[in-house]
Formats: structure tokens, sequence, C-alpha cells
């Protein structure tokens, strides 16, 4: 089991690195010049090329690159042959000169942000999906069964970016139901009230469309478990129905859908950046479509690795875990 | 002895009721395609520690016959009406619970597919204790020590270390053990088993069928064996039952039904499997057509499109008239229009040709 | 119009490895499953050669790697004088009309999209064979020489019963006259009425085209009733080989006279007092095989020997190979088990796949 994490782990750098490097190949042939973006009105050559240095753009990429690595372990200092040097200390993912910050400071600042969103809405589209979706598995072929599937069938229609606008207009421009989303430094520990109202259209819209797949996914799992022999050898063991339902027929079907929640969520973790959007939310989703519509590579680098990391390790923990629930899957 | 009736009505409880009888059993499915009749009236009774061998191909209802007596086919969606009774206990009327009790302790069943019947999660011990936990209140370090028993008793070496296997670490021997062991782990009075060396190799069949006689010697278990296999069947019943279309079409002794057989399906039958005690024949004599599809069952006789003799009756009965499950000798009913001599002529002709079988 | 028999295949030496890899991102080589193990045989026009075996016999992994469905790991396969066993894909193509293959399961075989009428001129297509009178006609004439209604051209597959279904990829199998059927567990999905349907058509059609048959089946009644000679597989090798009568009645090898005892008889009253070989445990792991003779684990013949030397496949008579150290006659068998001196060793302790061993059959998870 060790030796495999520690081969997993390796395997992972080795992506992580490919993927970096994929990113700073990407930027460098991109048709845009980053210098003379950041130039203002009152542009001139010299101005670009003072720009070039500072982004470090008139340094070959490979070591650009090697600069953006050992600047993770070691940190790594900008502007080192000028007057004013900007030290950026190891974790260090980069500067951003357009917003004049670390862009670790402000990932840290984004993060939380998007992680209570992203765990809101995963709690409610879990606890909804799974719930219907066993309800309807239970009831097959009755009205129970009927109504989830037909909700399932809307949910999954839904672009999320339309509930969200119909949400918020309806919700809050409309009705006036709930106040203008407003995230402050602090939530949900400070003012847990107005956080809640504030990301409580965010869950939904997050929720409806995944909720709706889980539904789906669920009822089909849990069905298809049902059918299995030893559901019926349950059965033939004379248990209880409930034990039956529950420790059989449910922890085998569950089992896949569980891991495949944990992959959804960390994607999530990374920025979901149209519900960000529309509400206005200040996450990962929000700061990584302004970097990319402003070119801004330290920054774009930065949110890259950083949801990479996630989604891989994710797949690492899911992978884990699965092996622990069902004994056929041993890791070694 | 295996002895039927056609009974009208419900049947008061008696003390001479045999161990096991079943009374004018119908179980249907509602399918998109239509409603499945998949048992269409059975009637049969059997005595205590007798081993009846009911027979048949995919859709004869064998298996749907096991799965209603331990009342299992209303989870499966489907519909029962008539009368199962076990050691004087009527089971189709019970409550789910009453019936859940009685599972695994009075009745237990072994299932054709080993790996696919043991719960891949678990370990093969626990599987085994929760069987014993599930009706008697016993403590789990009783339980587990009487399931190292079992497992010993059942043939499985080293069964200290194979208590705490998992399913997929044993082999398709070594886990058809396991299951019989889980089921008669509780002592049942009857124990079903339902085509239980099919996915076997031929060599650990012949171990698991001994191990299936040995242990009903032993603890003196009633045992249905569902199989299409009449090699297995001549290894270990008692009796026979053969069923087609949903139907009982000839029940008997086991010597009765190789040696004297007068359904033309049973005689189809027995001519259609290639045998390694005879001489050789150049070609064997199948049963032409196709089985019915259990939605649109003939309205006669349900053997009727393929059977060789039907044109023998007169007024085309057989296409028209059910024919009934008729007693032709003590202990031997058979389900045909066919008058009995010449039901017995045919018998004896088809069994003379096998038996010389030579080209 | 059957022409003298002619030898249509030649099998020689043949291997069938697999590579044992352990699991994870970078999977490495951790061993071999030897499936096929040096296996040899031939098989003239108008023959049929029945591959009897248990699970892991290596049975099926042999009639697919002659077929070049599996890329065997060595040997030769000589079909009609032509050597494929190291044959590019492309060069095999045109080849492939000569061999054709009849698979167990008639319900996964054929593609549930296509008609029957697709399914059976798939043949003339891919080699791009035009028969006269057209495909239409050619693919009705096959359909009612198989016992197809020709008027079901246009039906699908799930239409049909299993028999028929077979009777369908019979029919694809003849499209193209093949001189080699190889038919892999053909009716052991069936029930018994169809099955003894489906071997006296594959009979028939034999006699009529002078097809040569590799018989691939696990039941040893059905292979009797239609196979000219036999061969015994048991973990990756065939032990013994004869004609069928011989066979069937003089085996020498222990291990095909523990088979043929196992197999219950359809009569009660020789099958409830004959005396019977009880082997012990299953077949072992073929990822970790016995040494020496493969067989002795299960043996009651077993002795020293056969733990350090592999016996030979060796012709005792014409006509009989036996790979065995001490083969043994049906004579034998029986006054040893009258008095009482067959004994069969003790199921081994082995357990599959082991928690730490190797992972080579298991499912892996969704997302590995």
């Amino acid at each position: 089991m060790a030796g495999y994490i520690v081969r997993r782990t390796l395997g992972m750098v080795v992506l992580l690195v490919l993927l970096t490097l994929a990113v700073f190949v990407l930027f460098s042939l991109m048709p845009a010049d980053p210098a003379r973006l950041t130039c203002g009105k009152a542009c001139s050559p010299q101005i670009i090329e003072n720009n070039r240095h500072r982004l470090e753009l008139d340094i070959p990429p490979v070591e650009q690159y090697q600069r953006f690595v050992s600047g993770i372990f070691f940190g790594r200092t900008y502007l080192a042959d000028t007057k004013r040097p900007l030290e950026c200390e190891a974790p260090c993912l980069g500067y951003s000169f357009l917003r004049n910050q670390e862009v670790l400071d402000l990932i840290t600042k984004a993060a939380p942000v998007t992680f209570w969103l992203a765990i809101g809405g995963f709690v409610t589209w879990m606890t909804v999906g799974l719930v219907f979706g066993i309800v309807a598995a239970l009831k097959r072929g009755r009205w129970q069964d009927r109504t989830v599937m037909g909700i399932a069938l809307v949910g999954y229609s839904l672009p999320s970016f339309f509930i969200g606008l119909v949400l918020y207009f309806f919700v809050i421009l409309f009705l006036h139901l709930l106040p203008n989303p407003q995230w402050k430094a602090g939530m949900p520990f400070k003012d847990l009230g107005g956080f809640v109202q504030t990301m409580l259209l965010p869950w939904i819209t997050i929720a409806t469309l995944n909720a709706a797949f889980y539904m789906r996914l669920t009822r089909n799992q849990v069905l298809e478990v049902f059918g299995e022999d030893y559901v019926r050898t349950a059965r033939a063991k004379g248990l209880k129905e409930r034990t039956v339902v529950v420790k059989h027929a449910l922890r085998a079907g569950l089992t896949p859908i569980v891991t495949a929640a944990g992959l959804d969520l960390a994607y999530l973790l990374g920025g979901a950046i149209i519900t960000e959007n529309i509400f206005n939310l200040p996450g990962l989703g929000s700061l990584a479509i302004g970097s990319v519509i402003a070119s801004d590579l330290p920054l774009i680098s930065g949110i890259t690795l950083i949801a990479a990391t996630l989604i891989i390790v994710a797949n690492l923990v899911v992978d884990l875990l699965y092996a622990v629930v069902d004994p056929r899957v041993r890791v070694g | 002895m295996i002895n039927v009736e056609e009974r009208e009505g419900s049947a008061e409880p008696s003390p001479e009721r045999p161990f096991l009888s079943i009374e004018n059993l119908f179980v249907s499915f509602n399918t998109e395609d239509g409603v499945v009749r998949a048992i269409d009236g059975v009637s049969l009774s059997l005595e205590r520690g007798r081993t009846l061998a009911v027979v048949g191909e995919s859709g004869s209802g064998k298996s749907v016959t096991a799965q209603a007596i331990m009342g299992l086919v209303r989870s499966m969606g489907g519909h029962v009406s008539g009368e199962i009774w076990l050691d004087g206990q009527e089971l189709n009327g019970l409550q789910p619970e009453e019936v859940q009790a009685l599972r695994g302790s009075e009745m237990a069943m072994i299932f054709q597919d080993p790996m696919s019947s043991l719960h891949p999660f678990y370990r093969v011990g626990d599987q085994i204790v929760e069987a014993i936990l599930a009706h008697r209140k016993i403590g789990k370090a009783a339980a587990r020590k009487e399931t190292l028993e079992m497992l010993k008793h059942v043939g499985i070496p080293a069964a200290e270390r194979r208590i705490d296997a998992y399913p997929h670490q044993l082999s398709g021997g070594m886990r058809q053990r396991v299951m019989i062991g889980m089921a008669l782990i509780n002592s049942p009075q009857l124990l079903i088993a339902d085509e239980p060396t099919t996915a076997l190799d031929v060599t650990v069949q012949a171990q698991i069928l001994e191990l299936i006689s040995t242990l009903k010697e032993e603890f003196g278990t009633t045992v249905i064996l569902i199989t299409h296999d009449l090699g297995i069947v001549a290894d270990v019943a008692d009796d026979v039952a053969v069923m087609y279309g949903g139907r009982l079409v000839e029940v008997g002794q086991t010597s009765t039904i190789y040696e004297a057989p007068e359904m033309p399906y049973t005689l189809g039958l027995l001519s259609s499997i290639p045998r390694m005690d005879r001489e050789l024949p150049k070609r064997l004599d199948p049963i032409r057509g196709n089985p019915p599809s259990p939605i649109n069952l003939p309205p006669g006789c349900v053997f009727q499109p393929r059977c060789n003799y039907s044109d023998r009756v007169a007024n085309g009965a057989c296409l028209s008239v059910r024919p009934e499950l008729l007693p032709t000798a003590p202990g031997h009913l058979v389900r045909c229009h066919l008058p009995a001599e010449e039901r017995q002529q045919i018998s004896a002709d088809v069994r003379r040709i096998l038996a010389g079988a030579q080209r | 119009m059957t022409a003298a028999p002619h030898e249509i295949l030649r099998v020689t030496d043949l291997r069938t490895y697999f590579p044992v890899r352990s699991r994870g991102l970078l999977p490495r080589v951790i061993g071999q499953v030897k499936a096929v193990d040096g296996v040899s045989l031939s098989l003239d026009s108008g023959e049929t050669l029945g591959l009897v075996g248990e699970s892991g016999s290596g049975k099926t992994t042999a009639a697919r790697s002659i077929l070049r469905l599996i890329k065997p790991t060595g040997g030769q396969i000589e079909l009609e004088g032509v050597q494929i066993a190291n044959l590019s894909q492309a060069a095999l193509r045109p080849i492939r009309r000569k061999a054709q293959m009849i698979f167990q399961d008639p319900y996964n075989a054929l593609n549930p999209r296509h008609t029957v009428g697709g399914i059976i001129s798939a043949p003339f297509r891919i080699q791009g064979v035009e028969p006269p009178g057209g495909v239409k006609a050619a693919v009705q004439e096959l359909m009612e020489r198989v016992g197809l209604n020709p008027e079901h051209y246009n039906r699908y597959p799930n239409e049909f019963s299993g028999g028929q279904r077979q009777r369908i990829g019979v029919a694809r199998a003849i499209a193209l006259r093949p001189k080699l059927i190889v038919c892999d567990e053909p009716v052991s999905a069936l029930d018994v009425s169809i099955q003894a349907q489906i071997l006296n058509l594959l009979k028939d059609l034999q006699e009529e085209f002078g097809l040569a048959y590799l018989f691939v089946a696990h039941d040893l009644a059905v292979v009797r009733q239609i196979s000219h000679r036999v061969a015994v597989m048991y973990l990756g090798h065939i032990v013994e080989t004869a004609t069928r009568p011989v066979m069937y009645s003089a085996p020498l090898h222990p291990y095909t006279h523990s088979l043929l005892s196992a197999v219950p008889v359809p009569d009660p009253r020789i099958q409830q007092t004959r005396e019977r070989i009880m082997l012990q445990g299953d077949v072992p792991s073929p990822i970790d095989p016995p040494s020496g003779c493969v067989f002795r684990t299960r043996c009651f013949q077993a002795q020293e020997r056969c733990a350090v030397e592999v016996p030979p496949l060796i012709e005792v008579v014409p006509e009989h190979k036996v790979a065995c150290h001490f083969p043994i006659t049906v004579d034998e068998v029986a006054a040893r088990a009258r008095a009482g001196k067959i004994e069969v060793p003790e199921a081994e302790e082995q357990m599959t796949g082991s928690v730490s061993g190797p992972h080579f059959v298991e499912p892996g998870p969704p997302h590995a």
C-alpha cells in the first residue's frame, strides 16, 4: 500500500510538470503580447520593453519555467537587477504584476469562497440525489419513481447559467426575497446569516444539474444491484428486508457513486466559473476567468497548478477509498 | 413416494399432509411485452427426506417454482397464487416477515453461480455468521465457532484461514461449498439447489453432488434439485418432476422416468442428449422447433407444436384442450392426451431405438 | 462434393502467454500466465478434432490463437500450407476467409442493431466477394441451409430464440465456404433439445462441404458425439490425444480417466452403482502451475518423479499420445478401484488472488 502511494505520488508530480509545461507552451504561442497588453494608452516601445523585462518575457521560455518551479520550492526575486526588487517567498506561485499581488495571496483569498460554494453545493446535491434516487429505485415504476425521474429530466436539461440567472432575477431582483449576494472576508465564521443568504442561490444553482445527474445514477445503480445474485442470497438467508437493502444492496450500489462524487467535488473546488460570475462571488472561478481575459500568465499558471493538484489528489484518494470498501480491488 | 392431486378449493390442514405440498400454484410477471405466465398451475408433493429433481429447459418455470417456495417471487415483482404447505404450514398466505423468518432456517437455497451469489464485499465467514444471527440469539463468538465447524464439514481445507477470505479469493468449487455451508447452517428441513453445479467444472461438479448427497443423509434434509442435466438427475434424485411451459408434464420415481417415460417431451429429452453409456448414434434425435414463449402459451397442450405424436389424438384435442396431469401407474403421472397404451408403445419403441443406437 | 481428405491445419508448439502486471500508474510485468504452453495438433478436411478441458485448461485461448484472434507468443500455425503465426493483420485478411469461428454465446456474438441479412452477408462485404446471383440470394440460400426461414432476412437477432441465433452464427461462418471452422463451446449455452439440433446441423454441413472443425468444449458427451479425434487439455498442455473410440474406451492418462468418470450418466441404474474417481479440489491457478507434470497435484498416480520431470507427449500406440510418466489402462483402474486403492491427493491449500499477490482477473475500480 505504501509503495503504491509513493508510486502514485511520483506519477502525480510527473503529471503536474507536464501540465504546467503545457500552460507555458500554450502561453508562449499566444498571438497577443502580454507586455503590450499591460501597457496603457501612452505606450512607448521603452515601456513595452520595461514591461517585458518585468514580466520576465525577455528570457527564454525554458528559463521562465525553471524560475517558476524553483520559486515554488525556494522562493524567487523579481526585478533583482532593479532598484526595487520584489521578494516572493517560498512557496511562490508567481507574482501578478497586473494585480500587483502575489499569486498565492490571490488564491488564498479566493479559495474560501469557492470552498464553501463547492461544499454546500456538494452536500445539497448528494443528499437530494441519493435520497430521491434510492426512493425512485425502491418504488420502481410507481408514481414516486416517475415523479423523481421527471424532475431529474427537467433538472438535467437546464444549463446552470440559465438556472442561476432565473434564480437571480426572480428571487433577488423581482421578489426581493434575498439581498444582493455580497461576499465578505471572514465568512462564514463572521456573519453566518449573511453567509447563508449569499450562498443559498449559488448552492441551488450548482446542485440542480448534479442532483439530477446523481438521482438517475443512484436509481440505476441501486436497481442494478437489486438484480444481483448476492442480494437474492441475502433474502434467501432470511435477513430482514432493511438489512438486505442497506447492508447488501446499497453498500455495493452506492460505492461507485460516492467515489465518482469525490471527483466531481474536486473538479468544483477548482472553481465554479459560471455560478461565481452570476452571483458575483470572488472565488477561484472568477479569478481564473479574469486571469485568462487579462493574459495574466503567473496567475493562470498558479490556478492551473492548484486545480490540477486538487483533481489528481482526489483521484488518488478515491482509488484508495475504493480499495478500502471493495476487497476485490487491492492496490499494491 | 411422490403423489400429486389436482385439488379443488383450499384443503384443510391434515396430519396426513406430506412434508411439502404445492397446490395449484400460479406465478405471473407483468412485463412490457405482456403477462409472463411463468408457472401455470403446478401441484405436487414431496415426502420428508426425499430428493426431488425438477427438470426442464430454460423458461420451463423450474427456477420460479423454487423461488415461489422460498417466498422470493414477490420481491422480484411477481404475482403468486395457490398454496404452498411446508411441514404443516401454509406459506403463500403468510405475512412477508413470517416467511422471512422461515427462509434460511426451515428452508434454504443454493444457487447456480457461487461467485455472484456471495457478496463480494464481505468475508465468507461473516456472511455465514450473519445467516446464523438472523435466526438465532447466540453470541458472535459462538456463531463464528459454529461457522468454522461448518466450513470444515463442507470440506474446505484450512478452514481457519478461509473463514476470513473474501469470495474472490476462493475457487469456484470452494465458493459453492461455502454456499452449501451457509444454507445448512441453521439445519433447514428443506434445501433447494438451483442448478448448483452448472457453473462448475465437471470434476468439481462430482465433488459438490457427492457433498450434497452426504450432507442430506446426515442432516435428514429434504432436497429439491433444479437442473437441466439428466445425468445429474440420475445421479442423485429419488423422484423426478419434468416441467415444460410452466406446467408439470410428467412426474414419477427416478427409475420410472428413465425406464418407462410416457410423455413425448420426456422421451424427446432422453433422445436429444448425447450420452457416453451407449453406442454412438450417427445422428441425435432432437425435439424439433423451439420452446414456447411464456407470454403466448399454446391453448391446448403446451408441447403440441413440437410433438411428433399429436396427430394420433382424435379431434385435434392437443390443439384446443388442455390435458390434465393424470396417474398412469401408482406414483407416475403424465400430462398427455394420448391413450396410455399408445404412450407406452411409443415409449417402448423410442427406448428400443435408443438402446440399440448403432447407426 | 467432398474431396479426398488432406491436411488443413497443423499447429506446432503453440505458446500463448499473458503478462501479469502489477497495478498502478506505472504497471510492471511481474509474471506470466502460460495459458497455452506448447500445444501441437493437426486437422484434416472433413475431420473434427474435439478439444476438451476444464476452466483454465487453455482450450479457448488455444482456439483463438490458432485463428490469430490472440497473438501467440510462439510456435507455428500452418493453414493449408501457409504459415500464419507471424503474419501481420493485413496479410492475414485474405486468409481469414479460409477459417471462421462459431462462438459460445449466441446472444452476445450477434450485433443487435444489424439485421440477420446484414450479419450473414458481412463476410461477403468484408472480403469483397460478390457471390453469383447476388448477396441477398446467397444469404437466403445460407439461411435455408441452416434451417432458418429465408423470409426473416430483415429481422433483428432479438426476434430469434437462442437456437435460431446459433444457426445465424453458423450461416455467417459458412458463408465464404471456409476450410476450417473453430467452434468455441457452440452448444453449451443452449437447451438440451436445441443442442442436438445444432450438433446435427454441424455434422450435416461437415459432410456437405468437407469442413474441418476444431471443436472446443467442456462437455465430454457432446464432444464424443461430433469428434473424430479428441485432445484433452489441462493447464495449457495437451495431456492426451487419441481417436474418439480409443479416447472414450481406452484412455491412458489419469486425468482423462478422472474426467470420464466424473461425467454423470443419464441412467440411474448405471450411475448409482458405477465406480468413480473423485478428484479433490479445483484446477490450480494457471498463474502458479505445479512443477513437473501440471496434473500431479490431483493425480492418483503421482509419484516423486512427476514433481521434477515434465512428461513429454509420447505416441504410445499409433494415433494415441499421452503425456504421463505412469499411464494406466481402464482395466488397471477398475482393478484398483475394486481393491479400493485409488487414492486421490487431498485438495491443495491454494488461495486464488491472494491479498498481496499479482492481479490478473479482478475488475478494477471505475476511476483506476
